[in-house]
């Protein structure tokens, strides 16, 4: 049989194959990962491990490289089950009350979870509990594997009592469980909280866990140990929490000053920095001294305008050709009116789906995201520092950090000469 | 002037595996992934240094612990591998020493250490890659595939190689101390790779260089796979000399798709992937296949800019010192508005991840991108990159073996024309910058280009030829 014809997506600009006028299917889109079937992650520790913090962090890197994930508090929905949180007790091991209702909760929430992975087009759930048994475990394995599910564990094992204090304060003491209690009250009673599971923890062994995959992260990411990667998901996952870190910081986002084609109402190029742009640049370079930064890593574009802002601050810093603006293609140069005017069909169409649109012969902000990941792998990695960037890319970028979806993307306010500066602070 | 830092310190793999555990095999593969993806990387194998210092190996004899004579020649062995590696970190601009031991001893203290790191290198890095095994199967299977042909066994058969090697590794095992990640080693930095692959422990990683490590050595495997590459079937552009742009097929470009089906079909490969670039003329050759497959973004062809949809003969009139600065230096020079062969190298490095990762696979690209995946497989340099023969409808088959890759030209016997371009002689006296021993850093590098950098747009939809040159480039001033 004849090999079939091909049809240009008008949108995405890719090509795919058509059977009597209709898209067939035969092909897939690799975007950034493909994940052949539904993958749920469940976390393993004690409370106060970060295992939330965890949780909340993945599920937003896996949504912004495009990969749909939800993640699913077992925590949350006892609070729902449970009006008012009275105390530690709950959560004794010999409460059969309490142990009724949290079964209760993790079934409902499994169930939650079957629905978002194999009835609304879900990826990959994380399933944040304790699950700190192996009986536990090995429920939630087999439920898995009933639905058809790759199962991977994060375990957080920490002692260091430091860490645990300072998660309790950043998390603990302004949960509702504890909006009536002091400080010191809700403190002790959390500790007491975390007593209750201890005699039953059974950590993730080599040995008799050698079958299942997982990640152990010990000491808020001092070591790891990695069991059984599956596929190129996990692997994914892997890499990026050991890459993570907590160590306090700041990142700095912003654009190039206002440059010649900015004046002029034209996109892309590679202009240099008008008037203005320059003073902005000082005024950039005066605000960073201000700020007094320790050790701050500056990253620019390849673009000159971005160099040229960087070039008034004096200080070393990186160009990454990733950080160019977006390309857009046969529409460089253009301003929005003549786009409108050459290009109609392209001008309507990118309004119907920014996100997803690319310029002829040029890229979309999905590329984008897919072009920007090693940007953002790197920013984990890092502590304090200034990207000096372009509109979309800063989109992008923001995007990640603020956990906005593919339809606001595009349309997150980033001005120039505005500087905006992320600090993470308890799950954002 | 603009400045721009990358200070990667200087970094010291010690791969401290027991033999015939793939240190061999791990030390080379990574040094060839670490030197294509552009960070220079030298293995520093203390077996050659003893096989140099010992003419003719007798026997396991030697590597028994109470051999005095041995553990002398032992020593000096490691001091003189040593001092090269110095030598490769300081003077070479090397980047990564990766030193082959059987120990950890003397590479985090003592005399030889304290040398390295706090006379002349003190940022050094040290970082360690251990592989432990305790599935005796895999021991068996690589002394067998590995050993054989190692140079200490020429003329012994396989029986013999196996009961002395076996007798090495119990001289070994009394000296030999895991890295103990509890208690002793804690503070080093290590990946301990456990039954090739099924498990890893990784302690302490300090730096940007490390973290690519550890996800490169959690990424390969071992298992016995084969990988194809072929270029898209002849274009209607490749027809007229055109490079660039999005065309399809021409007639025997069709009739290439139809040979590399039923090629495909005749190799009975177990669950191939076959992946594409988004562009239509590998697409429409994946078609022909009538198999699922992947299209990729990143496999797209190197993108010309405005140079996009000429011919080398347009190329040169319009564009003389492009088309000059392009020979001179072929890898890092990138096009005005479009790519270099070096950033093509950075876009590609998810690719040859998954492929680390995948089983059997099939990659349809286009030609500097084929270049680029090709000198990954047979680790050429940048130097030779950009020349590597890849004709069209011609398919190289990869199979791994032991140290390298066994590469097969199939050439599927349907004419085209012929791409290649090759390297002009041309009377330089100094080296072209990517032999040279500079730093490759990780992002920032000066891409080899006229001044005019201005990206132009490109009317090809339209028709219309892209604008002529706006004039010398301002300085960055």
């Amino acid at each position: 049989s004849p090999a079939r014809e091909l049809t240009q997506n008008p949108l995405q600009k890719t090509w795919e194959p058509y059977d009597n006028g209709l898209p067939a299917g035969h092909s897939a889109q690799r975007g950034v990962c493909m994940t052949n079937c539904p993958t749920l992650i469940v976390m393993v520790g004690l409370p106060a491990r970060g295992k939330t913090y965890i949780s909340k962090k993945l599920t937003r890197y896996l949504n912004w490289i495009g990969v749909p994930t939800k993640e699913f508090n077992v925590g949350q929905y006892r609070r729902d089950l449970v009006k008012k949180y009275k105390s530690f007790e709950f959560f004794l091991p010999d409460n059969e009350e309490g142990l009724k209702i949290r079964k209760q909760c993790a079934l409902a929430a499994l169930n939650d979870v079957r629905q978002y992975l194999s009835e609304e087009n879900g990826h990959v759930a994380v399933f944040d509990a304790t699950n700190t048994t192996r009986e536990r475990r090995e429920t939630i394995y087999k439920f898995g594997e009933e639905n058809g599910y790759k199962t991977f564990f994060v375990e957080s094992v920490c002692v260091d009592p430091e860490v645990i204090a300072a998660n309790i304060v950043q998390v603990k003491l302004g949960s509702p469980d504890y909006v009536d209690c002091s400080n010191d009250e809700a403190t002790e009673d959390f500790m007491k909280r975390i007593e209750c599971y201890k005699n039953s923890y059974e950590t993730l062994d080599e040995s008799l866990d050698k079958d299942l995959s997982y990640i152990k992260i010990m000491d808020v990411g001092r070591s790891y140990l990695v069991n059984r990667v599956m596929d190129h998901i996990q692997s994914r996952i892997v890499y990026y929490l050991m890459n993570i870190h907590v160590t306090p910081r700041s990142i700095y986002l912003c654009r190039h000053g206002e440059s010649e084609l900015n004046l002029k109402g034209r996109i892309g190029g590679d202009p240099g920095l008008s008037v203005r742009g320059k003073e902005f640049a000082k005024s950039l370079a005066q605000f960073i001294n201000e700020q007094n930064i320790k050790d701050l890593k500056v990253w620019t574009s390849q673009m000159k305008r971005t160099i040229q802002t960087a070039e008034a601050l004096g200080v070393p810093y990186e160009q990454w050709k990733v950080l160019n603006e977006i390309d857009a293609g046969v529409c460089e140069e253009m301003t929005y009116e003549e786009i409108q005017e050459n290009y109609p069909l392209e001008f309507a169409l990118r309004d119907q789906d920014k996100y997803r649109y690319r310029y002829p012969k040029g890229e979309s902000y999905e590329d984008l995201v897919q072009r920007l990941e090693p940007v953002i792998m790197e920013l984990e990695r890092q502590e304090n520092v200034l990207v000096i960037c372009h509109q979309a890319v800063m989109r992008c970028l923001l995007a990640y950090f603020l956990d906005k979806p593919a339809e606001q993307l595009p349309y997150l306010k980033c001005p120039l000469h505005t500087v905006l500066k992320l600090t993470p602070v308890a799950y954002g | 002037a603009w400045a721009s830092y990358m200070t990667n310190s200087p970094t010291l793999i010690v791969m401290i595996f027991f033999p015939a555990r793939g240190k061999t095999y791990v030390s080379k593969k990574l040094t060839r992934y670490l030197n294509w993806i552009g960070v220079p990387t030298k293995v520093f194998n203390l077996g050659v240094y003893r096989r140099e210092a010992v003419k003719s190996y007798k026997s396991y004899d030697f590597f028994r612990h109470d051999n005095k004579e041995a553990m002398e020649i032992r020593k000096r062995c490691a001091l003189v591998a040593l001092e090269d590696v110095k030598a490769y970190l300081l003077e070479e601009c090397g980047q990564i020493a990766v030193r082959l031991s059987w120990t950890k001893c003397g590479c985090t203290s003592g005399p030889v250490c304290d040398s390295l790191k706090h006379a002349s290198l003190p940022s050094l890095q040290v970082f360690f890659v251990e592989s432990v095994c305790d599935d005796p199967e895999v021991i068996a299977a690589n002394i067998l595939e590995v050993k054989v042909s190692s140079p200490d066994y020429p003329e012994r058969n396989r029986e013999n190689v196996m009961d002395d090697f076996l007798k090495r590794i119990e001289c070994y095992k009394v000296t030999y101390q895991p890295l103990d990640p509890d208690a002793y080693d804690k503070d080093l930095s290590f990946i301990k790779v456990i039954n090739v692959g099924q498990r890893f422990l990784v302690n302490r990683v300090q730096d940007y260089i490390q973290s690519k490590i550890v996800y490169y050595l959690m990424n390969i495997h071992v298992q016995p796979r084969t990988i194809y590459l072929c270029r898209h079937g002849e274009s209607e552009y490749n027809l007229v000399g055109k490079i660039g742009g999005d065309s399809g097929l021409s007639p025997r470009g069709k009739q290439f798709a139809q040979a590399l089906k039923k090629f495909i079909e005749e190799q009975e490969i177990v669950d191939l992937k076959v992946w594409t670039s988004q562009l239509k003329r590998t697409i429409q050759t994946a078609e022909s296949l009538g198999v699922t497959y992947e299209q990729w973004k990143i496999l797209n062809e190197i993108d010309a800019g405005v140079c996009e949809e000429m011919t080398y003969a347009e190329i040169e009139a319009k564009y003389p010192d492009e088309f000059a600065l392009r020979d001179q230096e072929k890898y890092l020079y990138r096009y005005p508005g479009g790519e270099s062969y070096q950033d093509l190298v950075q876009r590609l490095e998810p690719v040859i991840m998954e492929l680390e990762r995948q089983g059997n696979v099939l990659v349809i690209s286009h030609q500097a991108v084929m270049r680029c995946l090709l000198a990954y497989f047979l680790d050429k340099s940048a130097d030779e990159l950009p020349y590597l023969r890849c004709p069209l409808h011609t398919i190289l088959k990869l199979t791994p073996v032991a140290y390298g890759c066994k590469v097969e030209t199939i050439t599927l016997n349907v004419e085209a024309v012929n791409t290649h371009r090759e390297k002009p002689s041309l009377s330089s006296t100094s080296p072209p910058a990517s032999q040279t021993p500079g730093r490759m850093r990780r992002n920032s590098f000066t891409p080899r280009a006229s001044a005019d950098t201005v990206k132009r747009p490109r009317h090809y939809s339209v028709g219309s030829k892209p604008l002529d040159l706006l004039g010398p480039f301002p300085s960055l001033e």
